[in-house]
């Protein structure tokens, strides 16, 4: 034990989260030592992962920074599932976030990675069809749930110029595909997928490997700021569904609305009905900043991303 | 049975042969301006093929029905290029014809990518139809980003203004918006003036209902002859020498008004000279 406490580590949160563990795995085949932290009770921890499992507003998380030098966290310990977001998840995102990045300040932690959301800029009727970083997050105009990641995506944003002795990242990735859980991976994952009739919108995935690859880079001293991840280009919903090899089924806004606001009381959906502005409006970003400042360009294409989707998928 | 089946098939292959003339090195030409991903889509969802598939129906409108006579083609640059138009006729069968022009008639043909209503995204199936056809909401991000990877844009610095005037008021160019002049200085690109004489007198609109308009959330609800349908008045379509512009994109607005109404009086006077030459409305 003692000679590991040598070792500075990079702490994860939300460790038990798929990705999370992907940035931990890639992490330590960097030779990095990595602490994971989660409220959810994990099986069986990856190996060679200090794992604790413990609620990040716990006074005794800050044990882990008093205990270990800390060279960076990753902020992934963030719940996107809309239900009772209101009350639970909105007070863990948002003060968890508060208190983890007050230990980071108490125990001079030098970096902070936040790994944030392109969805906060919201779909809109009226988006330019690039959103650049600088663009006003709206998603709460529509969605009032949305309110707790844009609240997260501030905060961390505050530590700019509050502690600019910390370098904090907030990163932004486009629907990420893969192995994890999330909306995007769900939907398109589905044999027949439905989709708003008269509605195709441009749309932008990126491949979970790219996204720990941002997270990696984003890592490198000097870097700080705020990065759209994009991944390898855009295309339409339909061409998107038609890829990977689903059946498309348009149903009418009006039905499709009623459908899964009731399918969702009834908890038969994780779809909570004002995402459907997901596949209605465009809510797509430009990853020029990432690119040039982070040096991101995504290995994966969308065909291959979709491919991985579906292997990821089959395997469950 | 059969005269019936000759007459489809007779129609048949004249409707395929619509659009011929923009096939072989001509398509290759324009399909060289777009940068097209693996899933045969632009940046912006604009799909070629798409284009290709309505290309009949647009040259049956351009060469049979308004027989569109176009001038100074040769005018319109290579490269970044910004086409600012009249707009008229209650239907934007104008917008249709000056893109048709340049693909059928262009000396450079290319696809020019028009400034539609914002609240276009917000409609069902148009907004599908629209984003491939190339046409890019009117945020001036869009059209920034598509002046700077080099293609050609058009406006209608009227807006609905234009399209929905009434017919005492035709040919009187309405305000302009300044948004494109602003978008020009920023992007250092070169203005083509284009008139368009024929399309103001294809719906003349009668009566304006505009409470059913505002009930609608339409810019208006204008009572025309043949309603959707326009009549088959000719078009005469021109095109202007470019005028170039310099200075601040985010200077006070009377200097930005200044060098908008020089475009504006430019399009007038040449709106002028085209009615002068008409001699007839349908011929």
């Amino acid at each position: 034990m003692t000679s590991q406490h040598t070792r500075p580590a990079i702490v994860i949160t939300g460790i038990r989260g798929r990705l999370a563990r992907l940035v931990a795995t890639r992490l330590m085949a960097l030779g990095e030592r990595v602490i994971g932290i989660d409220s959810r009770p994990f099986g069986t921890p990856p190996e060679g992962i200090e794992v604790h499992t413990l609620d990040v507003r716990r006074r005794q998380a800050e044990d882990i920074f008093r205990r270990n030098e800390i060279s960076a966290v990753v902020h992934m310990g963030i719940v996107h599932s809309r239900r009772n977001t209101a009350t639970v998840g909105h007070h863990f995102n948002v003060v968890g976030t508060q208190t983890l990045l007050d230990y980071c300040h108490r125990r001079n932690v030098p970096k902070v990675v936040v790994l944030s959301s392109a969805n906060i800029y919201g779909p809109r009727p009226g988006n330019a069809q690039y959103l650049d970083e600088d663009t006003p997050l709206l998603a709460g105009e529509t969605f009032h749930d949305m309110r707790d990641l844009i609240a997260v995506d501030m905060h961390a944003q505050s530590y700019f110029w509050k502690h600019p002795e910390i370098e904090t990242v907030v990163l932004r990735p486009v629907h990420i595909v893969g192995r994890v859980q999330n909306a995007p991976s769900n939907y398109l994952s589905m044999s027949t997928v439905p989709t708003l009739m008269g509605f195709d919108p441009m749309i932008q995935i990126i491949h979970e490997d790219d996204v720990v690859t941002g997270i990696v880079r984003a890592l490198k001293p000097g870097i700080r700021g705020v990065f759209n991840l994009v991944g390898p280009g855009a295309v339409p919903l339909s061409a998107m569904i038609d890829a990977i090899g689903g059946r498309r089924l348009p149903v009418p806004g009006l039905a499709f609305r009623l459908g899964t606001a009731l399918l969702y009381r009834l908890r038969l959906t994780e779809f909570p009905s004002p995402e459907l502005d997901h596949i209605r409006y465009v809510c797509m970003v430009d990853g020029t900043r990432s690119r040039k400042v982070l040096d991101f360009a995504p290995e994966h294409g969308i065909r291959e991303t979709l491919t991985h989707l579906k292997t990821m998928r089959a395997e469950r | 049975m059969t005269i019936l089946g000759d007459i489809l098939n007779t129609a048949k292959q004249n409707w395929d042969h619509l659009g011929d003339e923009v096939s072989g090195e001509r398509w290759e030409r324009i399909l060289e301006h777009t940068r097209l991903s693996e899933f045969g889509y632009d940046a912006f969802g604009y799909s070629p093929d798409v284009v290709k598939r309505m290309l009949p129906l647009a040259a049956f409108l351009y060469q049979r029905y308004f027989r569109v006579r176009a001038q100074g083609m040769e005018n319109i640059p290579e490269g970044r290029v910004l086409l600012i138009a009249n707009h008229s006729g209650q239907l934007p069968f104008d917008a249709m014809m000056i893109v048709s022009s340049v693909l059928l008639e262009g000396t450079r043909p290319r696809m020019i990518r028009s400034m539609v209503e914002k609240w276009i995204p917000s409609l069902p199936f148009a907004s599908t139809f629209f984003t491939r056809l190339g046409q890019v909401p009117g945020i001036p991000a869009n059209c920034i980003r598509l002046l700077n990877s080099d293609e050609g844009i058009l406006v209608f610095p009227e807006g609905a203004r234009g399209i929905s005037k009434p017919w005492e008021q035709r040919y009187q160019l309405q305000g302009f918006g300044q948004g494109f002049m602003r978008i020009a200085l920023e992007t250092g690109t070169p203005i083509i003036p284009v008139a368009l004489v024929g399309a103001e007198e294809q719906a003349p609109s009668i009566a304006n209902l505009e409470s059913l308009a505002r009930r609608l959330g339409m810019p208006s609800f204008p009572i025309t002859p043949l309603g959707l349908l326009p009549l088959p008045t000719r078009y005469h379509l021109r095109f202007g020498k470019p005028m170039r512009f310099r200075g601040d994109p985010n200077g006070e607005d009377a200097l930005i008004l200044r060098r908008v109404n020089k475009v504006k009086d430019r399009i007038q006077q040449m709106l002028e000279q085209g009615l002068r030459e008409r001699t007839h409305i349908f011929r």
